[in-house]
């Protein structure tokens, strides 16, 4: 009896879904986990052409948003950044904006 | 032979018809000195991020060809030289292409390999549904 309880026991090891925002310490807002966008919607080639994506990983300045803020990947935001740059050259998105 | 995407700004006072004699010019350039040109979009009239010279607007023209370095130094001597194009941009796009067919073939084979293992348990709850209904 022992022995068959035992056995149909280690069958099923399910773990407990893992809750989101990690736990831990006491937080004042909800951390959502940022996940690279390229990556999730599976963008191969980063066209400089494509200014209302990229704009997206801009500051209203003009300024390259960091990867701690957007999340991006390190590949793809090596990427992003040359096809920004490509794009700032042909004014489809500006160096500085504002004063 | 390498693929090159050229696109330049022409500005906004030139009338349509000028802008087709200028890129059916261009194509000549390419064709002339043993290009081929791929596709050409006139991306239309855009406003400017920026003032290019003195220009708060423009009409961006686009160019995808496949030629070798020489076509693509006379196509930006010629761009220079035309007085309606205030700035041009070429960039060798070949390699970006090849490592995008790379990550495509790559995921491919992933896709492949993943449903087995969620397959099986996609499987599993059909037989007792199935059941239910006989």
């Amino acid at each position: 009896m022992a022995e068959q309880r035992s056995g149909s026991g280690s069958g099923s090891s399910e773990r407990p879904a893992r809750r989101e925002g990690g736990g831990g310490g006491r937080r004042q807002y909800f951390r959502r986990r940022k996940v690279c966008k390229f990556c999730t919607e599976k963008i191969d080639v980063i066209d400089y052409k494509d200014f209302r994506l990229i704009g997206q990983f801009v500051s209203e300045r003009g300024k390259i948003l960091p990867r701690r803020l957007t999340g991006t990947c390190s590949p793809h935001q090596r990427t992003l950044t040359l096809a920004i740059k490509r794009a700032r050259n042909i004014a489809l998105l500006p160096f500085a904006t504002g004063t | 032979m390498r693929k090159y995407e050229i696109i330049f700004l022409v500005r906004p006072d030139v009338a349509e018809e000028e802008i087709d004699k200028l890129i059916a010019q261009m194509e000549g350039v390419v064709t002339g000195t043993g290009g081929k040109v791929e596709k050409v979009d006139k991306m239309g009239r855009r406003r400017l991020a920026y003032r290019v010279a003195g220009h708060r607007e423009g009409h961006y023209v686009l160019f995808l060809i496949e030629a070798m370095g020489d076509t693509v130094k006379e196509f930006e001597r010629r761009l220079k030289v035309t007085d309606a194009v205030i700035k041009y941009l070429a960039v060798r796009v070949d390699e970006d292409l090849k490592r995008a067919e790379k990550y495509k073939v790559w995921r491919a084979k992933q896709e492949a390999r993943r449903p087995r293992s969620k397959a099986t348990p996609a499987a599993s709850p059909a037989p007792p549904a199935a059941a239910e209904t006989a």
